[in-house]
């Protein structure tokens, strides 16, 4: 390419660029070994859509970093993108295809997994039939059980034939077990383990009569005779009793169900649409619960957001004071809740906070019965009061920050123009304070909406609201209230719980956006 | 630790599938024939348990790995995280062939669809009748069980020398310890101010002869014959507040505390179950095991709650996975070796007695033989919420118990019905 530099000055340059490219093709290597190994797999699995997406973003990486000049913005941005899209977005858009399916308690996969088991639960063995001892054979036609039944007559039978009697000529026996058949191979225990699935699955029929049942054998030495009263027709797609002559047809939203509506467990996933999204408008004693929550959420949110920030605040005022001695022990003090882990500190005040047996109740209101956490509205003001607790030294530290960085010049030239202590305060310093702090007001705002672990650690949620079914409390933020649904008890309905997160998602946004907005008018102080 | 646990599964498995390629690469070039039958190979399988019966075990399961030929990969966990994550794991086919797991989650494992039948055949008689009957769901037998824990009432030998007799026995030597000084509380029972705890205060029901399901012939539970708003459970509520006025029950004394009052010495008496004995011992106090006495005429017996290994019905090694369960984990070896980590009582008959009689965990065992298990339905989950909460109440004395007792019971139908 370039004519060969002799300047002396260049060389290390060209010396760490060739060091520098050695190290890109190095990682490329590494990048895209990991990316065809993860295609092959992958392929191997039949996620070909998965491969298509590997496999693009692997081009791209390598344009990014092979293509000389072109994309030099996309080499610094490229590794934080193919994060973003791993962790976030793609998290996200799960999130929401979940919210439009029925995916949770009973619905935990495909209909073909759904039949099988159902099939499977539904057989069960013939009363008072005996065990039978057998060995695992195979000739051209397939898999079949070599069956010693308990008075030791032997006899064969595969998934198409019947078991047929044997003479005592035509198999070799070991200690009264028939172990091998003319006509048939005996498996080995090593052709057992690799075909368990095959074997597991076979059923010889007991007779000509599909009513007598079939053999199966669970560990390959012992089977029994089961009859299965669920009948699978492919034709129709129905599911039949035998007992009772009931026909369950797929009934659309993922489960067989009878004529008279009652639904087999388990079904299956599949997509419902708005449904999840539209629950709590239907189910009215949800939907009012759902609004009670959602009210006390952001009054939740607001009042430990607005008090733990006054209370920095006013610390913050206070110990700024030039004239205070000791102020470093006190803002130590003060950041102390900082620095215990809100776990830690939320257990502590479960304890402090018994009714009989908690230090506030003991000690300081000297043996009231006061029901902190028991009683509806008590217990929502001793959850904010806890997260008032935990949350002024943050408040106290970004203030104090932001008063130290405000210039004394500033109070200077407002005392000169004859302004006092508290006009300063309210009419110069809070302004220049609120443009620094009122970001974080805002991402304290959200962090609240959301602060699932003071809640679950205190009350988890409690006490319970009476009158409807699903389990809310007076206590429940949407985010604990989301929890219950998608993992608490019985319900575990993942669809309906990516719904309400989605919802919630959508609220904290536009909170967001609306204050960051209003933020704007602040900096134009400066 | 969880996501520790799967991630490096996952990377094993990764390793493994690199390793096979690697090999093939090399069989292709060399022009090579290796024969795939591969001997004694008995494959691998996964097994989910907690620490603590995975220590127990590590002899069992190594004769079974000398014996098959198969590799146990235990994965641990804790214990109450395993029927929850088997449920989302198991369709993805990342889920474990052999799980550990409490006998009420089997409601919830059924309907999922991610437990097999296992049918033990004539051995199911080896079994405790409860510990069968707690495995049992839809009459198919889901797994074996292997150990049994249930309530009974521990007495501090000091302050109470003799078992009392009756209720009004305990109430009367309770408040008397009380009265003289030598103890703080006439019974302990752990409860929360805000869900009660009716698994703790079930025995006091069942002695009013309130059952929460009536039970089939075979002694599992008809979940669609709710019987909680029975007469037997009205009397019941209307004692539960009377209880609490009294200051017998308290809602302010959680599980922790009246563990901690028991070991104190502070008590004669509390409910509670083998988990707590390792506690009292530490503390040194002397205490014995006794039955609790009924309140209401009939017999207290406590729920049982049973704990057994199954099978998974995503497994793709169900021949050697069946076996690990019905061969291994059924042996009095074992189930032994369960009972000696676990202070739980054994499910199998002959490990059942072989415990030496005057151990403690005998004697909750005993306890636990005549007892019914906890009911499997999946519903439980809810009806539990419904349950405590209102028992609470009543507790607390917020209401009428027969009002609030009969608007729990309905609440409870109408979780069935949607259900």
């Amino acid at each position: 390419m370039a004519a060969p530099d002799t300047t002396g000055l260049r060389r290390p340059r060209r010396l760490s660029g060739s060091l520098g490219l050695l190290a890109k093709i190095a990682l490329l290597a590494v990048v895209d070994a990991i990316a065809v190994f993860a295609i092959m797999l992958l392929a191997a699995q039949g996620s070909w859509i998965v491969v298509a997406v590997v496999a693009l973003v692997t081009v791209v990486v390598n344009a990014v970093y092979l293509v000389p000049g072109r994309f030099l913005p996309a080499k610094y941005l490229t590794p934080g993108l193919v994060l973003l899209g791993i962790f976030q977005v793609f998290v996200v858009l799960f999130s929401c295809y979940i919210a439009f399916t029925n995916y949770g308690f009973g619905h935990n996969s495909t209909k073909d997994d759904a039949i099988s088991q159902l099939i499977q639960q539904s057989t069960s063995r013939v009363e008072d039939s005996p065990a039978y001892r057998v060995t695992v054979v195979e000739n051209l036609s397939g898999l079949g059980l070599l069956v010693t039944d308990p008075d030791g007559d032997v006899s064969v039978g595969s998934a198409e034939q019947p078991l047929q009697r044997l003479d005592e000529g035509q198999v070799e026996t070991e200690a009264g077990v028939a172990v091998a058949a003319d006509g048939w191979t005996t498996l080995t225990t090593g052709q057992i383990v690799q075909r368990q699935s095959d074997i597991a699955s076979l059923q010889v029929p007991f007779s000509d009569d599909l009513d007598d049942g079939f053999l199966v054998t669970a560990d390959a030495r012992n089977a029994y005779v089961f009859v299965s009263n669920l009948s699978y027709d492919e034709a129709t797609d129905t599911l039949t009793d035998t007992d009772t002559g009931v026909v369950y047809v797929d009934g659309g939203e993922g489960a067989f169900v009878s004529p008279d509506g009652e639904e087999l467990r388990p079904g299956w996933q599949v997509l419902v649409g708005f449904e999840n999204f539209a629950y709590p408008f239907q189910s009215q004693a949800f939907g009012q619960a759902l609004i009670g929550v959602t009210i006390w959420t952001f009054a939740f949110a607001a009042i430990s957001v607005g008090l733990s920030f006054l209370l920095g605040l006013a610390l913050a005022v206070t110990l700024n004071d030039p004239r205070l001695r000791g102020r470093n022990v006190y803002r130590v003090l003060a950041i102390l809740p900082y620095a215990f882990p809100s776990f830690l500190s939320a257990l502590v005040w479960l304890g402090l906070l018994n009714t009989e047996f908690g230090f506030v109740n003991q000690v300081l209101l000297g043996g009231a019965a006061v029901p902190w956490l028991s009683d509806p509205i008590i217990a929502k003001i001793s959850v904010i009061l806890v997260n008032v607790w935990l949350g002024f030294p943050y408040m106290f530290l970004v203030c104090t920050g932001a008063l130290q960085s405000i210039p004394e010049e500033v109070t200077e030239a407002a005392t000169v123009d004859g302004a006092r202590g508290w006009a300063i305060f309210r009419l110069i310093k809070l302004p220049l304070l609120l443009v620094s702090i009122a970001p974080l007001l805002i991402s304290s705002f959200a962090f609240n909406f959301n602060n699932f672990n003071i809640i679950y650690m205190l009350t988890r949620g409690g006490p319970r609201i009476g009158g409807i079914d699903e389990n809310v409390g007076h206590t429940d933020l949407l985010i604990t209230l989301v929890y219950k649904v998608a993992f608490a008890g019985q319900g575990a309905d993942y669809g309906l719980a990516s719904a309400l997160a989605i919802i919630i998602f959508v609220i904290v946004a536009v909170i967001s956006a609306i204050s960051f907005r209003q933020t704007k008018a602040l900096e134009d102080l400066n | 630790m969880r996501t520790g646990t799967t991630g490096s599964r996952r990377l094993l498995q990764l390793a493994a599938i690199a390793a096979t390629g690697m090999t093939l690469v090399a069989c292709s070039g060399g022009g090579g024939d290796a024969d795939a039958g591969g001997g004694e190979d008995g494959g691998t399988i996964t097994v989910w348990m907690d620490q603590n019966r995975a220590d127990a075990l590590g002899d069992v399961i190594a004769s079974f790995e000398e014996e098959s030929g198969t590799t146990v990969e235990v994965v641990i966990k804790e214990f109450g995280d395993i029927a929850g994550d088997f449920v989302t794991q198991a369709p993805g086919g990342e889920g474990p062939d052999v799980v550990i797991a409490p006998h009420d989650a089997l409601g919830n494992l059924v309907s999922n669809g991610v437990v097999a039948p296992i049918e033990l055949g004539d051995a199911s008689g080896d079994f405790q009748d409860v510990a069968i009957e707690a495995m049992s769901y839809d009459g198919s037998v889901y797994g074996v069980p292997v150990s049994i824990e249930n309530l009974a009432l521990v007495r501090n030998t000091a302050l109470a020398p003799e078992a009392p007799a009756t209720w009004d026995d305990l109430v009367a030597t309770g408040q008397a310890a009380v009265a003289s000084g030598s103890a703080q509380y006439p019974l302990l029972v752990g409860l929360d101010p805000n869900t009660a705890d009716p698994y703790h205060l079930y025995p006091l029901q069942a002695s009013y002869g309130g059952p929460l399901f009536a039970l089939n012939d075979d002694g599992t539970y008809d979940g669609s014959d709710l019987q909680i708003g029975n007469e037997g459970n009205l009397q019941f509520a209307a004692q539960l507040q009377q209880w609490g006025a009294d200051g017998i029950l308290n809602l302010s004394i959680s599980q922790d505390i009246a563990k901690e009052q028991f070991a104190a010495g502070a008590s004669p008496y509390t409910i509670t179950g083998p988990w707590s004995l390792a506690q009292f011992d530490e503390a040194g106090i002397e205490y014995a095991i006794d039955p609790i006495p009924s309140a209401g005429g009939q017999s207290a017996t406590p729920l049982v709650g049973v704990q057994g290994f199954m099978l998974s019905s995503y497994s793709e090694n169900p021949i050697v996975a069946t076996q690990f369960i019905t061969d291994y984990m059924a042996s009095e070896e074992a189930q032994t070796a369960i009972y000696e980590a676990g202070d739980r009582a054994p499910a199998l008959t002959a490990a059942f007695e072989a415990m030496p009689a005057d151990s403690p965990t005998a004697a909750f065992g005993e306890i636990g033989a005549d007892a019914v298990p906890m009911p499997n339905v999946p519903e439980m989950a809810a009806i539990w919420d419904q349950w405590g909460a209102t028992e609470a109440q009543i507790i607390g004395g917020q209401g009428d118990p027969t009002q609030l007792w009969t608007s729990m019971a309905e609440a409870i139908q109408s979780t069935i019905d949607a259900g």
